[in-house]
């Protein structure tokens, strides 16, 4: 809680600044409509309509958190104004795709961790496939799957899978590794077997890694989701609330999804965390 | 059908190959770099041998062969789009956005103040999908590179922004003190001791910003851009149903990605090669 003076000072300066900026941005607006009319625009006025108009440059944060509330309180929540609606749609897209990805992560590192030609071969390529910008083929993905006939849910979670497994291999593959060659040694002496070396000692061991990437690989998925949710076509979801809030030019609206998606992201990381610590604590790892 | 058999034939006979390979030479240079290429071609090979023995239309999964043609055929049109999109967007946002980072940790490094309240708002920038705020800046600069750069700089910033501040950080007591008996100034001692320091965390930052950088610049383009760019590419060729093109687009994005990345690695061996990291190999 040390913490706590220095953070919100922070976030204070930010609202400050962003106050500032929505006066500046949305001032031209103010002053040619002022100027149509021909009136002068006084400077309490200025400042009360820079922060009232209905489709600001950059909106004011109360705005912001107006538009939020009104998203997510002021709808019924299968209305699809709602942004529970969108956000659930999102975040049940982003669980199925963290879940397939963390498996497939999961598994690809035990396979390289015991097979040293997979190990040469496939890390490598994990590794290459990183440095492409995967997100940038995810519309395409999405319109080859949908004239196959699958649509909804499964190809926006097979890009966010894509994206969370990267993490959780890596992780894994660290993790998997970090008993040290006495703990191993000692593994030999009992006679243990390569799968009780790996559920005894290996997996155990890895937990602390594996929580670490899994908090990266939640919020990569959730990135994924909401791209893949970009392309023409989606109407569900807070991607595809951020592009038609873009075309119409709703800023309000793009804003307060903008904060739905943050919020979520935030919310998802603090759950990993949560069972983290229950997790760790179970098996007496708690630091 | 041939084609089919062959691809897997191919991949049997590969794979045994590689795990021989792997058992017996795993420490030899050349096997290093052997039986990953092999592994790739294999990969080539089985896609080619998939779509021609299932007879996948083209509109679906083109095969290789396919996309290379294509690819030789609309070289100048790749170029141009590679140019917009990399050169102007993602390389120029890329040098902003790590410029700023870098200075904003060497500034923040001084106040432990500043850096308990904006190291945690940092981390928690750093997990958001700023790629979300791309229609907003499209909106703010415009349709063309200026637009992409902006969103690149916010993209990258905060990855380099954490690892610098950890780098500032990774001196021991033991050196500072070294340079503390040598009576030298906070100058000195920042560009003799923990700028040099900060750069292996410096360098994990920058090459993490590579892909972020592409992907920034190729994403912001689907929210409007000139009639260039891969992005503006990629989704009008997706509506066309011109998938060999589409990827093409998704090859240079790939080659560029990895040379970007490699260009890295490559300076971070030349400039942090007295780390453990580096003089393992």
């Amino acid at each position: 809680m040390r913490n706590l003076g220095p953070i919100l000072t922070v976030v204070a300066a930010i609202l400050v600044i962003w106050y500032g900026a929505a006066v500046k941005m949305n001032a031209k607006w103010v002053y040619d409509q002022a100027a149509r009319a021909g009136a002068e625009v006084s400077t309490s006025q200025l400042l009360r309509e820079t922060m009232a108009q209905e489709r600001p440059v950059l909106p004011a944060p109360h705005q912001v958190a107006k538009g939020l509330w009104q998203g997510v309180a002021g709808q019924k929540i299968t209305s699809k104004r709602s942004l529970v609606f969108h956000g659930w749609v999102t975040l049940s897209a982003t669980l199925a795709g963290f879940a397939l990805g963390a498996a497939a992560g999961l598994l690809l590192a035990i396979g390289i961790v015991h097979s040293r030609a997979m190990d040469m071969s496939v890390m490598p390529w994990a590794i290459a496939s990183q440095t492409i910008p995967i997100l940038a083929i995810a519309p395409m993905v999405i319109v080859v799957l949908a004239s196959l006939g699958i649509k909804g849910l499964l190809p926006k979670a097979i890009i966010a899978a894509y994206l969370s497994f990267f993490p959780v291999l890596v992780g894994m593959v660290k993790g998997l590794r970090a008993p040290d060659a006495m703990q191993l040694d000692l593994m030999r002496t009992y006679n243990a077997n390569r799968a009780e070396t790996f559920w005894k000692l290996r997996l155990p061991s890895s937990m602390p890694y594996l929580f670490a990437s899994l908090k990266v690989g939640i919020a990569a998925a959730l990135v994924g989701t909401i791209v893949a949710e970009l392309p023409a076509g989606a109407t569900q979801g807070l991607g595809a609330r951020l592009l038609s809030g873009s075309y119409y030019g709703q800023t309000i609206q793009i804003w307060a999804a903008l904060f739905a998606a943050a919020t979520l992201a935030a919310g998802l990381v603090v759950a990993v965390g949560a069972i983290e610590r229950v997790v760790l604590r179970k098996m007496g790892m708690a630091a | 059908m041939k084609l089919l058999m062959f691809a897997l034939a191919f991949w049997l006979g590969a794979s045994l190959f590689n795990s021989w390979l792997a058992a017996r030479f795993s420490h030899r240079r050349w096997a290093q770099l052997f039986v990953p290429a092999l592994f790739g071609v294999t990969l080539l090979v089985l896609w080619e041998g998939v779509v021609a023995g299932f007879a996948i239309s083209p509109v679906i999964l083109p095969a290789p062969s396919a996309i290379v043609a294509r690819f030789a055929q609309s070289t100048a049109l790749l170029w141009g789009d590679f140019a917009q999109t990399i050169l102007k967007g993602a390389l120029a946002g890329y040098l902003l956005g790590c410029g700023a980072a870098i200075v904003t940790a060497i500034v923040i490094d001084r106040s432990p103040f500043l850096q308990r309240g904006l190291m945690p708002v940092g981390n928690f920038v750093a997990a958001l999908p700023i790629v979300g705020i791309a229609p907003i800046l499209v909106m703010w600069f415009g349709f063309d590179w200026q637009s992409k750069a902006a969103v690149v700089v916010l993209m990258v910033f905060f990855p380099v922004l954490v690892n610098m501040v950890a780098g500032l950080k990774a001196t021991d007591p033991l050196q500072r003190d070294l340079m503390k008996t040598y009576s030298a100034s906070y100058r000195d001692t920042l560009f003799k001791l923990r700028l040099p320091a900060a750069m292996p965390f410096l360098f994990n930052g920058l090459k993490i910003a590579t892909t972020l950088a592409l992907i920034g610049a190729i994403v912001a383009e689907f929210f409007g851009s000139p009639t260039r760019g891969m992005g503006f590419r990629i989704s009008t060729a997706v509506g066309q149903l011109d998938m060999p093109l589409v990827w093409s687009e998704i090859a240079v994005a790939a080659l560029a990605g990895s040379g970007f990345f490699g260009a890295m690695a490559l300076l971070e061996r030349l400039v942090t090669f007295w780390h453990p990291s580096q003089r393992a190999r």
